[in-house]
């Protein structure tokens, strides 16, 4: 196999809430087109490694390389960095005052000032890419939990990031608006886009992670190839964990 | 019988001097309230600041302001003002628009804090600066939640210009005032301002009314076709 280029590397990543001690020396390295399915029981540090990523929380030690470049919020320009790492949230987070084109012309119009005209045609192929060229003229309150998450995803993807972080993307959502927005993700990783998930979605992880990692208590307990951890754990604790979610 | 009759005539005949009044009143609560909000909206900014220094000089003016009564500020203004050559009509104008602003400051910051952080990272995620997020994510969002206090302030502000007459500016109630004590029927003229401020207020009522209604367009569109769903199904229950 060749080698692939490192997209994420993160090293003894230290963080807190107060006297939480969240993260503990975490280590990871994200390959380049890899996806990477974080699990772990709530309160594992999961959603937080997956926020450090992107700065929206700030870690207190260790390094966060992105694409080679190591992030520091003091010498690096984060607005410009986060250009580079698309996010999903559990809740969408659409803008509920723009309409479902507007959501996803908004930053690259702003931000990375693309002409309106390009920006509609490229959130155009988005939106047919994630099943909702008809809504284009909708705002959200009229769209489904997952329809409101397929665009969610297309807004992230019109930033042409080069990492797709998921924060529990399908928690929110009706158990039968599910599938649709895994089948998008599964799309998107099949394209080749680097992508950490955050999920309880354990088909997802099985059917679509290249590296599925247990998180427990702030540290990494296990990493390994989805049908070597769900089949063969080496850890008690992630033995424990997958008997009582499958 | 005659006390109405005389009433009605005396509405009748006075009419062009209250219609003047009642201008002023309207341009001295217009232009206070716009003042307002733009004193507002800074005073706001300074009291949801990382900047202590700011925070407590936004939390010194507004406990001065709300815990001063009107009345008082207005003749501060006047007597401060009007030495430097500055009308009645422009302290009145100033004492009411940093009233407003202290009042507008505390609309602002609430429904700033009501916007659901998500939509703050949500736009930080994609790249935002926070002056970004601010001006095109949290304060369209902000100022339709605003809008419903802020057109009761307005309704406020226009009651409170009647103390503008404390310092001669001729809106309405000064109308009134002056009209009483030249013909000795205060009464008779105190009803018929009464009149003209209640059915302002009743206008603008309305027109907030009609606001509110518009811009809640979006969550309104929703709860009809919820309530139509559920009509439905009452239907087919029958």
């Amino acid at each position: 196999m060749i080698e692939r280029k490192i997209m994420v590397k993160v090293s003894s990543l230290n963080k807190s809430f107060g006297d939480l001690h969240v993260l503990k020396d975490v280590d990871l390295q994200v390959a380049e087109k890899e996806v990477v399915v974080l699990i772990g029981s709530s309160g594992s540090g999961k959603s937080t490694l997956l926020r450090c990523l992107n700065f929206l929380e700030m870690k207190e030690s260790g390094s966060i390389e992105i694409d080679g470049v190591q992030i520091e919020p003091k010498s690096t320009n984060l607005n410009v960095f986060r250009q580079n790492v698309g996010m999903v949230f559990q809740h969408f987070n659409l803008f509920p005052h723009k309409t479902v084109l507007e959501n996803v012309i908004e930053a690259p119009v702003v931000v990375k000032k693309v002409p309106k005209d390009q920006a509609i045609a490229e959130a155009r192929v988005l939106l047919e890419k994630v099943g909702l060229a008809d809504k284009e003229a909708v705002y959200p309150n009229k769209l489904s939990g997952g329809q409101k998450q397929r665009v969610a995803i297309a807004r992230a993807l019109a930033m042409k990031p080069k990492v797709m972080l998921f924060d529990e993307p399908t928690s929110a959502l009706d158990p039968e608006l599910v599938g649709e927005v895994l089948v998008t993700m599964k799309d998107l990783a099949a394209e080749g886009m680097t992508m950490i998930v955050v999920t309880h979605e354990m088909g997802f992880a099985k059917e679509a992670a290249d590296l599925v990692v247990y998180m427990h208590d702030g540290q990494i307990v296990e990493a390994g190839k989805p049908m070597d951890l769900f089949t063969a754990p080496k850890q008690e604790r992630t033995r424990s964990f997958l008997q009582a979610i499958l | 019988m005659s006390d109405i009759s005389n009433f009605f005539s005396r509405m009748l005949e006075s009419y062009p001097l209250f219609f003047e009044g009642l201008l002023l009143t309207l341009e001295l609560t217009v232009v206070a309230i716009l003042l307002g909000i733009v004193g507002g909206l800074v005073v706001a900014f300074f009291k949801l600041s990382n900047s202590r220094v700011l925070r407590a000089i936004a939390g010194v003016y507004i406990t001065l302001i709300r815990g001063t009564p009107l009345i008082v500020q207005i003749f501060f203004f006047y007597f401060g003002l009007s030495e430097l050559g500055i009308s009645a009509y422009w302290c009145a104008t100033i004492g009411l628009a940093l009233h407003n602003s202290a009042y507008i400051a505390e609309i602002f910051r609430g429904s700033i804090q009501s916007i659901d952080h998500g939509q703050t990272e949500a736009g930080r995620s994609l790249g935002m600066s926070s002056l970004q997020v601010m001006r095109r994510i949290v304060l369209p969002q902000a100022f339709l939640r605003a809008l419903p206090p802020l057109g009761n302030q307005f309704i406020t502000c226009l009651k409170d210009s009647s103390l503008a007459a404390f310092i001669s500016s001729s809106e309405l109630f000064n109308i009134a005032t002056a009209q009483g004590a030249r013909t000795f029927e205060e009464m008779t003229y105190l009803l018929i301002v009464a009149v003209y401020y209640l059915v302002l207020v009743l206008i603008f009522q309305g027109i907030v009314h009609l606001l509110e209604r518009k811009f809640s367009a979006g969550e309104e569109r929703v709860k009809t076709y919820d309530r139509k769903k559920n009509h439905g199904k009452g239907q087919l229950a029958q």
